[in-house]
């Protein structure tokens, strides 16, 4: 399997009222191609840190070391039958994304060897041998001047959040919020971009396309919603599918249907998966591997069977512990329950 | 057993939504026994939160009864309704949103003690010490605001708020599912201690089965605002009857632990 | 110690915090510099500004110090801008917070009151009221309040009916809180903030309103107000046009800092709100 990122030594510090508060200390991690793997931890773990990393979507004020390397592979692969990825619109991002045409410097170094280890870090969205080794600041003005730079721009990611009443714009028509993304990064006129979306819509199972196409975000149901935000974020094919706790929000049952939804979108496109979750029975049905993260650091990594049947670290034993499954022992004395 | 501590018949609330009826809860019954945790479940938009906003007469019922210890509560205003919430208390989702923001952790406990007149203004922060205490947190933390402490301690001074009156029946709304695994087990321990030393019974909303299994002596499962069955917990849940029963059972993530196989085999 | 310091970072804040802080100073040096009855002859008329240097500001008519009377015109001018409209942001929040929570009747009585209320131009009702009750301090302040208590009753509303849709505001129900305490410990305070920010446009209209009575004689004709003794200058507007310019000018000066503080205020609670 071949890496399709490499994570050195990343640390990502906030700055909170003057003190400066570590999310992420040190990590490293690489993600294979097509692999799904799950990111999982508790509450300040720096889980979604990571993903926000991975994605170049932190905030400005995040001070961020080491480094994130892509290996890409040719990009005739983004030829003009496959469109190239973007991020969907509801990144914050949006302003970087500026490519719509594949043809960039850094893509012809590519084309070159396709093979070839690209120092491409999209935190900074310049050659990270600019920025290696050192602390940088991100500064997305001086990205957004120069998006010839921009190796990814997030063409190859789609990202979904957690919310998706807060992703989605509510005064817009969700087939205009697909169809824009389409329309305004892969070229396509409005008509194919709405086309793109209905399929889209279609793909992500909404009971009647031809009538969410022209819905508001208002208009449906949790479960719709991160549906339609689902299909945003795959609208381009991209070859990394973050989903930063984008089931939490919603009861169980819903849950179930969006990750069996993300299992096979996933399946279907090639893409790769990161899946950051608290809930490790979840990550579990889903993914191959599991990175547990905690205090910013990331404490075991390993297969899904082997996390699940014999932790190595004390702290994914705690979290496997603490899990209430339907066959969990109940904490509940039921015999001598006051009745 | 002659007379349960809550009884629920016939509850219905009804929405109107563009011009269409919507019985958000639709002729609910069901009765809860003292020192007993009933939980209800269902999915989002079944009622669950519906029936605890009526149950605490924040929205008011189009139809149905409410006993509660031995009275019509529906039929309590004013004064008289204020006076006997200290006997039904509520823990919300977000800890964060059920607290004013303003508020530091001694106002929040000083509220009921102060409102019922439960304890002097001299020995109110005594009692409070107490009440933190009691839900395993630390007295020094009275002084701190609310949202200075963590999402875990909030939930806990929730718990020492609706405890303060000395409740026999506590409303728990999702009050677990916004915390992490590990301090969610931690409060469930709590409420299940609390439980069996003050025999207050507990309405357990919840989405989830895992957690319900774990804590509740009977649940109801709820679908479109309409009762879709009932009975022992642990019955419900190994084997569900109704469709959305099923449902939920069927999506609950699952862990395949080896060991816990066997240990669920040791306890057929 | 963060909000201030965040405060004194924008220069317009900064401007505004010093023109205030002038203001006051005059406000309250005035007895010290200039002890005596400012509306006393105390030299030459129409003596221009900068001749005499015991009169830097020249006199007026009468003879009588500008000097002093700009010094004493500040201590009326923000001593009635400042309760007019601390009352009006008072008697506002109030009625808006009660209109919010109560709902249904009362939330329709008092906001059709309202709406009568702003549908008469604020400067009408002023002059009206102190032309029936007569002009004092207190009833100058009470007309002005007359018309600016509507812009904060609505705000107040407004912020109120979508707090009480918390669930903060569910448990202080569930523990048995009076609703009457709901109302104005647990909504009120948090309906604040967004009320609060209108005050600099509120004090800045009030002392405005103020001048406008004075400069139409409805003033406290005991007191020196700068509307006054715009009105005193414009007889002579030609010949001493000083005597007008002086106090126009302060009267500029005090709007444009009370604003820029006001401003600077609502800046810097933004950011805290935004922050937290």
């Amino acid at each position: 399997m071949t890496a399709l990122l490499s994570i050195r030594d990343l640390t990502v510090t906030y700055r909170r009222d003057g003190s400066e508060v570590a999310a992420l200390k040190h990590v490293s991690l690489d993600v294979a191609a097509g692999e799904r793997l799950a990111i999982i931890g508790e509450s300040g773990s720096g889980k979604s840190t990571l993903a926000l990393a991975i994605a170049g979507l932190l905030p400005a004020s995040a001070r961020i070391g080491g480094r994130i390397d892509w290996f890409l592979r040719s990009p005739s692969s983004w030829g003009a039958k496959a469109p190239p990825s973007v991020l969907p619109d509801i990144s914050p991002s949006r302003g970087e994304i500026a490519l719509s045409s594949p043809p960039s410097p850094i893509s012809k170094v590519a084309g070159r060897d396709p093979t070839a280890k690209l120092p491409i870090s999209p935190l900074e969205g310049e050659m990270s041998g600019r920025t290696e080794g050192g602390l940088m600041e991100r500064d997305a003005q001086k990205s957004a001047a120069k998006p010839t730079h921009i190796p990814l721009g997030g063409r190859d990611i789609g990202f979904v959040f957690q919310d998706p009443s807060a992703s989605l714009d509510p005064v817009m028509a969700v087939g205009e919020q697909i169809a824009e993304v389409a329309h305004a990064h892969l070229g396509l006129t409005w008509s194919q971009s709405y086309a793109r979306a209905k399929t889209l819509l279609e793909r992500v199972r909404l009971p009647d396309p031809d009538a969410a196409l022209r819905a508001f975000p208002h208009q449906l149901s949790g479960g719709q919603k991160q549906r339609v935000a689902i299909a945003a974020a795959i609208a381009a094919g991209p070859k990394l599918l973050i989903a930063d706790e984008a089931t939490s929000a919603l009861d169980t049952i819903v849950q179930a249907e969006i990750v069996a939804l993300i299992r096979q979108l996933v399946a279907e496109d090639g893409m790769t998966l990161l899946f950051v979750s608290h809930d490790i029975a979840l990550a579990a049905e889903l993914a191959e591997r599991i990175a547990v993260c905690r205090h910013g650091e990331l404490v075991e990594l390993g297969a899904t069977a082997q996390i699940i049947a014999s932790p190595r670290h004390a702290y994914t034993r705690a979290l496997l512990d603490a899990h209430l499954g339907l066959d969990a022992e109940p904490l509940l004395e039921r015999a001598g329950a006051s009745r | 057993m002659s007379s349960p501590l809550l009884a629920v018949s016939g509850l219905t609330k009804r929405y109107r939504r563009g011009g269409k009826t919507i019985a958000a809860v639709d002729d609910v019954s069901f009765d809860i026994e003292p020192g007993e945790t009933l939980a209800l479940a269902g999915p989002s938009g079944s009622g669950k939160s519906t029936i605890a906003r009526l149950l605490l007469r924040l929205i008011e019922p189009d139809a149905g009864r409410v006993e509660f210890e031995g009275g019509d509560f529906l039929s309590l205003n004013g004064a008289a309704l204020r006076a006997q919430r200290a006997r039904l208390q509520m823990v919300f989702q977000d800890p964060l949103a059920a607290f004013n923001p303003r508020a530091s952790v001694a106002r929040v406990l000083d509220d009921p003690l102060r409102i019922h007149g439960i304890a002097s203004r001299k020995e109110r922060p005594r009692r409070i010490a107490a009440l933190l205490e009691r839900v395993g947190l630390s007295a020094d933390l009275a002084g701190r605001a609310i949202h200075e402490i963590s999402g875990g301690q909030r939930q806990r001074v929730a718990i020492a708020r609706a405890i303060a009156t000395k409740p026999s029946l506590i409303v728990l709304d999702e009050a677990v599912s916004a915390l992490d695994v590990s301090v969610r087990r931690q409060i469930l321990q709590l409420l299940l201690d609390l439980q069996r030393e003050e025999r207050i019974a507990y309405l357990f909303i919840s989405h989830d089965l895992g957690v319900i299994s774990a804590i509740a002596h009977r649940v109801v499962i709820l679908d479109a605002g309409r009762t879709a069955e009932s009975g022992d917990a642990r019955a419900v849940i190994d084997a569900p009857q109704s469709a959305i029963g099923k449902a939920l059972v069927a999506a609950a993530p699952k862990l395949n632990r080896t060991s816990k196989d066997s240990d669920a085999a040791d306890r057929q | 110690m963060n909000p201030l310091r965040r405060f004194f970072r924008t220069p317009e804040a900064v401007a505004g915090a010093i023109i205030l802080a002038a203001l006051c100073a005059m406000a309250l040096a005035a007895p010290l510099f200039f002890p005596g009855d400012p509306q006393a002859i105390a030299g030459p008329a129409l003596l221009p500004p900068f001749q005499d240097w015991s009169l830097p500001l020249g006199t007026d008519r009468l003879g009588r110090d500008v000097l002093a009377e700009l010094f004493h015109g500040a201590r009326t001018s923000l001593a009635v801008g400042l309760a007019a409209a601390a009352t009006a942001l008072a008697v506002g929040a109030i009625v808006g917070t009660v209109a919010g929570f109560a709902g249904g009747g009362v939330d329709e009585v008092l906001m059709r009151i309202t709406d009568a209320f702003q549908t008469v131009p604020s400067f009408l009702l002023a002059l009206a009221f102190v032309s029936v009750v007569g002009p004092s301090l207190g009833v100058v302040v009470a007309a002005i309040a007359l018309g600016a208590w509507t812009g904060p009753a609505r705000v107040a509303r407004a912020e109120v009916l979508s707090i009480r849709e918390r669930d903060f505001v569910a448990g202080a129900r569930v523990i048995g809180m009076h609703p009457l305490e709901i109302a104005f410990r647990e909504v009120l305070p948090n309906a604040l903030p967004p009320v609060l920010a209108l005050s600099s446009v509120i004090v800045a209209a009030a002392i405005l309103t103020e001048a406008a009575l004075s400069f139409l004689g409805l003033g406290d004709p005991n007191r020196v107000t700068w509307g006054g003794m715009i009105a005193e200058g414009r007889a002579v507007l030609r010949t001493a046009p000083f005597l007008s310019i002086i106090p126009g000018v302060a009267l500029v000066l005090t709007v444009l800092g009370v604003y820029l503080a006001g401003e600077g205020v609502v800046e810097t609670t933004a950011v805290r709100r935004s922050l937290s």
